[in-house]
């Protein structure tokens, strides 16, 4: 049989007489045996699984099975297949100019009893349009109108307890100075937008409050939203003696003593701040919602 | 045995392809198939790394599937890891730890899963690498070259929707960074994250679809345009390094059949056991240890998977600003995260055209570039490469800072440095370095440098001596 395979340079090489040499028995047993290993692993494989599974065995085994077959098939590829190196034409990828006016003429001659036509084409084409539009609106179904939502929380109307993830109210009292702690709206200890931190800062420390906000203290707690104002991690990490409270997601730093303005780090803005005052039984109360719209910014946050 | 080798008809399979051939004439063009050349160089295995550990994804997800229950619904914990017992979490989160300790075989194949995930963005991001630096991706490649990007980020992204699907803590944490990028895109920011959430974060919704995203619709993708790309390889030829006897209008290698083809599959076995390995052995992504996802919670040391680290570390580097006017704003996140990640994309799927339009060289090229012929092209890279390196590193800032009892200011400011001086100079080292490499090659000729220096092992089949290397077409620019 002649050889007309792509091949200008090289006709097939002789193999197999590796296989008669004596290093070229050694591979063939080595292939072989990693056969064999592949096969005692896949039923080790089996047992162990059986035998109610072990996640490491199992990883193991089956890297021996699977390597096993691997490296004997590389084994046998590299020593016992041609390894001859072979030149294959490549060729333009254009068409020839020929081609593509043959091409040219057929399409256009189509194209033309087409066009030809153009209350069709137009109105053809306006269908589609209207189709595809039409084809938009149910991704409408996915999700409520982004509206007040990102601006209010259940804080809204004030009045509101703020109470721990039990449900329990707070007294100032339950904060030791230079404490923290979470909470939440009355009634909304799961809502995502409103986690809050309560803290209360040491007596010594000189708290300024922000224009306007001097009255939304009580016996020394402030309360911030807990959405840092980057992307809305919980910031949850305070020194109490800085009065400084990281974000550990991406180390934006805030100065809880300035109105919670971030001194470092990616965010941009201050922690909106909860006002606060007690209830008749010395419960602690938002009166109100948050200074601003919590958590990260969007384009017409303060609109 | 010899009896068989006498009457092949006989044969099962041979009786097979008769009847296939019979209906579809198939023989001509498989014959075809097993003649076609390969050329061997242990950079073109790279990218066929990522297509084996796609198909270990594939198995592995399928397999995943069938106990991963993607629901928000609440349920309390009850199976058998200890420290667990009697919390709430969503459904999703519990399947997935019923999957690691209660399903046989279950967290084998999730740990195989997820390292098959990692491996999968590293051999597409090398892949990249080496189709960047030797030049392979310029005229007729542009195509496939605008495909492999693509798949890069599809790959990427469904390797952020594969680990938020579980909702423990650190992946509700990075879903909740998402949103919050997305939010941040102008005008139509506070749409797409209703949409896509369902609402508000968390979004009553996120996880089914997520999971449709993850297991449907972007593998789907993944399959078509990554059987386009091997189909365009096919059809256009793979490049081959410059040295004896290869030429722009010839490809140099093996035969598919049957070395290559028993290579391929060989790397094909290996490249699953290292993962079976990987995913046995070594522990990855313990979402039992991190907990259900608490929207009022988060841990230090919150890193995503190494693939989305230098969107996380160019976040963290981003000093505080954004824009605002008339109740109008820009928030900080959309500079890092859109603006970065939309101009690396777009960056990417132009270069080959940006390129050509620079050097003016518009000719169809077969035989690779070294790097070291190309210092622009070579440098440009470099200095992209280490952009990404140091935003990537940045994104261990709080890592670093208790590792190594440092400030964390004090890191980030040098990263916020680094970021701006360490692409330039790179960037100029690489162009020295490149200049001083091909003055050592004598005159940075094309053909100069293949007689000298021969990549790679080169064996020379009978007769490809008598091949002169033929002059090549002077690379343009």
């Amino acid at each position: 049989m002649s050889d007309d395979r792509p091949s200008h340079e090289a006709p097939r090489a002789t193999t197999g007489d590796a296989v008669l040499t004596r290093s070229g028995t050694r591979v063939e047993l080595a292939s072989a045996a990693c056969f064999v290993v592949a096969i005692v692993a896949a039923i080790a494989l089996a047992v162990v699984y059986w035998e109610g599974g072990q996640p490491q065995a199992e990883g193991v085994l089956l890297a021996l099975a699977l390597g096993g077959i691997g490296v004997g098939i590389v084994l046998w590829a590299k020593h016992f297949m041609p390894d001859d190196e072979v030149s294959e034409d490549r060729h333009p990828m254009a068409s020839t100019d020929e081609e593509v006016a043959a091409f040219t003429a057929d399409f256009q001659a189509g194209e033309s009893s087409l066009t030809s036509r153009r209350t069709l084409v137009a109105t053809a084409g306006g269908a589609c349009a209207a189709l595809g539009v039409a084809l938009v609106f149910p991704l409408r179904s996915l999700g409520p109108r982004p509206g007040r939502g990102l601006k209010q929380t259940p804080y809204q109307g004030g009045g509101i307890r703020v109470v721990r993830e039990d449900g329990s109210p707070v007294r100032p009292d339950d904060l030791e100075p230079g404490g923290f702690i979470t909470v939440w709206p009355e009634g909304h200890t799961d809502a995502a937008d409103a986690p809050t931190l309560l803290i209360r800062y040491q007596p010594d420390q000189d708290f300024e409050p922000v224009a306007g906000r001097e009255d939304w203290t009580v016996e020394n707690v402030v309360a911030y939203s807990k959405l840092c104002t980057h992307v809305g991690c919980p910031v949850g990490l305070y020194q109490s003696d800085s009065g400084l409270l990281l974000c550990p997601c991406h180390q934006s730093t805030f100065d809880v003593l300035q109105g919670a303005e971030p001194v470092f780090g990616p965010a941009a803005r201050s922690l909106p701040q909860l006002p606060l005052a007690v209830d008749d039984s010395g419960y602690l109360i938002a009166t109100g919602d948050f200074s601003d719209p919590v958590g990260p910014g969007f384009w017409d946050r303060g609109r | 045995m010899s009896a068989r080798k006498r009457r092949p008809e006989r044969l099962l399979t041979h009786r097979m392809a008769r009847w296939v051939d019979t209906r579809l004439g198939s023989a001509k063009l498989a014959r075809t198939a097993l003649n076609k050349v390969f050329p061997d160089h242990w950079s073109f295995m790279i990218g066929e790394l990522g297509l084996y550990c796609f198909i270990v994804l594939v198995l592995t997800g399928v397999y995943l599937t069938f106990f991963f229950e993607p629901s928000s619904n609440q349920v309390v914990y009850d199976g058998s890891y200890e420290p667990l017992r009697g919390v709430q979490m969503t459904q999703a989160y519990h399947s997935a730890l019923e999957l690691s300790f209660d399903v046989r075989a279950g967290l084998v194949m999730r740990q195989i899963h997820h390292w098959a995930a990692l491996l999968f963005l590293a051999a597409i991001a090398v892949h990249l690498i080496r189709v960047f630096f030797t030049g392979a991706f310029r005229r007729p490649r542009e195509i496939n070259w605008i495909i492999g990007c693509t798949l890069l980020i599809l790959a990427l992204v469904n390797g952020l929707f594969g680990y938020s699907l579980l909702d423990d803590q650190l992946s509700g944490t990075g879903l909740r960074i998402v949103y919050s990028v997305a939010l941040s895109i102008p005008l139509i920011g506070t749409w797409l994250t209703s949409l896509l959430f369902g609402g508000e974060f968390p979004g009553p919704d996120i996880i089914e679809r997520l999971y449709v995203l993850h297991i449907l619709i972007v593998p789907a993708i993944i399959a078509v345009l990554l059987s386009a790309h091997l189909g365009i390889l096919v059809r256009q030829k793979h490049t081959h390094f410059p040295g004896p006897g290869r030429r722009e209008d010839n490809v140099v290698g093996e035969r598919m059949w049957p070395t290559y083809a028993a290579k391929a599959l060989g790397l094909f076995f290996l490249t699953s056991a290292v993962l079976a390995f990987l995913g046995g052995v070594f522990q990855i992504n313990p979402i039992w240890i991190y907990g259900p996802f608490d929207p009022a919670q988060v841990s230090a040391a919150s890193q995503p998977d190494w693939y989305m680290g230098w969107l996380d570390g160019a976040l963290r580097i981003m000093p505080g600003w954004e824009f605002r006017a008339g109740g109008f704003e820009v928030p900080n996140p959309f500079f890092p995260g859109v603006l970065l990640a939309g101009l690396t994309f777009t960056l990417l799927y132009v270069w080959p055209f940006l390129e050509a339009r620079v050097t003016g060289d518009y000719a169809e090229h077969h035989v690779l570039d070294r790097p070291r012929q190309r210092p622009v092209r070579t440098a440009l890279g470099a200095a992209t490469i280490a952009f990404f390196v140091v935003a990537f590193i940045g994104g261990g800032a709080d890592v670093m800072a208790s590792t190594f009892g440092l400030s964390v200011n004090a890191i980030l400011w040098t990263f916020r440095f680094l970021i701006l001086l360490a692409p330039p100079a790179v960037g100029w080292l690489t162009y020295r370095l490149c200049k001083e490499l091909s003055a050592r090659d004598g005159v940075p000729t094309a053909s100069r440098v293949r007689v000298r220096d021969i990549p790679g092992r080169l064996r020379r089949g009978p007769g490809a001596a008598d091949t002169a290397p033929a002059p090549e077409s002077a690379p343009g620019g």
